[in-house]
């Protein structure tokens, strides 16, 4: 498992934690068989976690949690949900009304899929700004991308489950984006919708896939963290450690900042679920869908808008539908497309400037995706998107080779005083 | 025209600069809902019994004659929360409406409502509610204040995150009911429609359908419009959202209950790290001898 210099230092006796020992007969039977506890202590007892790490990596394990509320809330919804044109809207009210608790479920689900996607963003924010993606965790971030697209399919298939106004609505818009293929653009989405219209076929397969593309998630989730303790967590200074002093034990150290880490998150997550509930949904999805009336503005949820932003500032159809699936597919290459062999931003002051600009562009776009795209609005929106490309085509490759980095560290412990060896 | 907010976004590094937001696409400009103050608003909000009591009046005196409730339970009047009807009184209010059925031999027949009944709607169907309005069903509602919203723009939708501000729905629900007027020179609504200062687009299709005076009120309340108007808006926010007082409740008790976690789990994230940050030597709190 070491067999480059990069890898976590695991065949070094680390002392940080127990061997596991198992005294238990019960579990010592089992172990022989199946040594799914020392796996588990391997992991997440002894494996060791740079000391230097900060709060934004605690939003790993905030994302582990959200997949797993997502999952209870949502089987248990599904006991409830009905998925057929005529009844979806109402057995939603009716989990809001008459489920024991309904109400709370539906309201952790439907604001547990924002705080899913805000947490998703922060972790990916966090690997561009210290360089997590490089070499040698080009695959987990590939892996957290295959995630992050499993969980945009699926968050959208579960806004039109809904069955209201948007969730119609969007489920038409989206489709149709299908249609900018050529020649078999139509074909594609017949065969999307199981007809000629989004109807009953669409709402039932819309159902099922949202059902089980969690699971997928579940998987490649496992994938993804197996990959980072292969290769072994970034750090803050972006730097390699030293075998022994710069690591700590995950169990207690890791997993007591993460639970501290969650339980702040919880708080925010708390806020939204109990006391501004619809505040992230759009007033037009209490109304049941109408396939015969058009929303005054169809806008998709907020974790989308950058994208919606991107895919109408192009005035071509198909272009613009290219550009939405490259502003995504553009980050599978990130790995590559930069150049820099410092990691952190933090040693890196040029590439930090054009980091947060990215971030704001982000932003712009998500609050250009939500206005009508006419005058001011489009070419803003234009400009946004140039600067997003921008970034990732040009900025990353070229800033490898001319930007002055600061001189990096010796040791995580340098820029302590009396603390390096 | 002050009705939609002027909009402002950082224009830093140049890439924004300070805008002024025109309307919302496809809609004319219609003015801003003034804010009431509600008794379900804010962490500690509570449904003013007296007030929905008066409110569910208003709809069954006046509103019921065209629009339907159809996902409301007459039982749920007597729910916790509530307008606090007592459940003799909600079967009494039940017995008072009659609810198609069929009886043993399967013909069909029209018997005394039971708490368990949703409210009948006052058509036997969607096409008989748009033929006898105009072509256009008046809407169900069941769900209407939460249905109903108006663009806050920046940076009121940003605050309303931290002031909790929800009320968008029965704020508008409110002001619409008040807000019918003569048009203004130069405006002319199309036949059959209303000028109203809050609709979209300012011609609706509904007449003003509440009068000063047109309810008898039970208990002392003021007889006039504005009260209808605010009693009718916070009855469908009751109506669209039941369990709010549960919701507000229990929310208090989880983030006071999450505090006091967070707390405890700082407290014990410091002691554990005291040695990383001290520089000890690593080792678990508990390592055994090897």
């Amino acid at each position: 498992m070491n067999d480059t210099g990069t890898s976590v230092p695991r065949d070094i006796d680390t002392g940080l934690a127990d061997a596991f020992q198992p005294r238990q007969p019960a579990l010592l039977w089992l172990e022989k068989r199946l040594p799914i506890g020392r796996l588990m202590h391997a992991e997440f007892v002894a494996y060791p976690t740079p000391r230097n790490l900060n709060y934004w990596w605690t939003f790993g394990a905030i994302l582990s949690l959200m997949l797993g509320i997502q999952i209870v809330t949502g089987i248990i919804l599904a006991m409830h949900y009905t998925p057929h044109v005529d009844h979806a809207f109402n057995s939603v009210e009716e989990i809001m009304r008459d489920v024991n608790y309904g109400w709370l479920l539906r309201y952790v689900h439907a604001n547990g899929a924002s705080m899913f996607f805000f947490a998703v963003y922060v972790h990916m924010f966090r690997s561009v700004y210290y360089g997590s993606y490089k070499e040698p965790r080009e695959l987990v971030w590939i892996l957290g991308l295959v995630v992050y697209l499993l969980m945009v399919i699926t968050g959208f298939l579960g806004y039109v489950l809904v069955w209201g106004q948007m969730s119609y609505w969007a489920a038409t818009v989206i489709t149709n984006l299908f249609s900018a293929v050529p020649i078999v653009g139509e074909s594609i989405v017949t065969w999307l919708w199981g007809g000629y219209a989004v109807g009953n076929p669409t709402l039932q397969r819309f159902f099922s896939l949202h059902y089980l593309l969690p699971f997928m998630i579940v998987g490649v989730s496992v994938l993804h963290v197996w990959a980072v303790h292969v290769a072994g967590q970034n750090n803050p200074a972006g730097i390699e450690l030293r075998p022994r002093q710069d690591y700590v034990a995950f169990t207690p150290y890791a997993t007591i900042k993460d639970l501290f880490g969650t339980a702040v998150f919880l708080i925010f997550f708390a806020w939204f679920v109990f006391y501004i509930p619809n505040y992230l949904g759009h007033s037009d999805n209490y109304i049941p869908a109408n396939p015969a009336v058009t929303p005054a503005e169809i806008v998709p949820e907020w974790y989308f808008l950058p994208f919606y932003a991107i895919l109408r500032s192009v005035p071509n159809k198909l272009l613009g539908v290219i550009a939405l699936f490259a502003s995504i597919c553009v980050l599978a290459f990130l790995p590559w497309l930069d150049t820099s062999r410092v990691r952190s931003a933090r040693y890196r002051p040029l590439f930090a400037k054009f980091f947060w600009l990215f971030v704001i562009a982000c932003i712009g776009l998500g609050w250009l995706g939500a206005k009508p795209p006419e005058g001011i609005y489009v070419t803003l929106s234009r400009i946004l998107t140039s600067y997003y490309f921008a970034f990732f085509l040009i900025v990353m490759p070229i800033l490898g080779f001319f930007e002055t980095t600061r001189p990096l560290p010796k040791s995580i412990s340098d820029p302590v005083p009396g603390a390096g060896e | 025209m002050r009705n939609e907010p002027t909009i402002a976004i950082a224009a830093l590094a140049g890439i924004f600069a300070a805008l002024t937001a025109t309307t919302v696409q496809g809609r004319e400009a219609s003015s801003s809902p003034p804010r009431v103050q509600w008794s379900f608003s804010g962490p500690l909000g509570k449904y003013d019994p007296g007030q929905l009591q008066r409110g569910f009046k208003i709809y069954k005196e006046v509103c019921s004659g065209c629009h339907s409730l159809n996902l409301v339970a007459i039982r749920t009047l007597a729910d916790p929360g509530g307008p606090a009807f007592s459940t003799a009184q909600v079967a009494t209010l039940a017995s008072e409406y009659g609810i198609k059925d069929i009886d043993g031999s399967g013909e069909p027949i029209e018997r005394a409502g039971r708490p368990g009944d949703r409210f009948p709607s006052p058509f036997s169907n969607e096409t008989a509610a748009r033929a006898a309005n105009g072509g256009v069903a008046p809407p169900d509602m069941s769900t209407l204040a939460k249905a109903r919203s108006y663009p806050r723009g920046f940076p009121w939708f940003l605050l309303d995150m931290i002031t909790q501000y929800q009320e968008h729905g029965p704020d508008y629900i409110a002001a619409l009911l008040t807000g019918y007027a003569d048009a203004p020179a130069g405006f002319e609504a199309p036949p059959g429609r209303y000028y109203n200062r809050y609709f979209p687009g300012n011609t609706i299709g509904m007449a003003p359908p509440l009068h000063p005076g047109q309810v008898t009120y039970d208990d002392d309340a003021p007889p006039t419009l504005e009260q209808y108007s605010k009693d009718i808006a916070a009855f469908l926010m009751w109506t669209a959202e039941p369990h709010l007082v549960e919701r507000k409740r229990i929310g208090l008790q989880v983030i006071v209950f999450l505090i006091v976690l967070m707390g405890l789990l700082y407290l014990t994230k410091r002691r554990v790290w005291a040695a990383v940050q001290n520089q000890l030597p690593l080792q678990p709190p508990a390592r055994r001898a090897q």
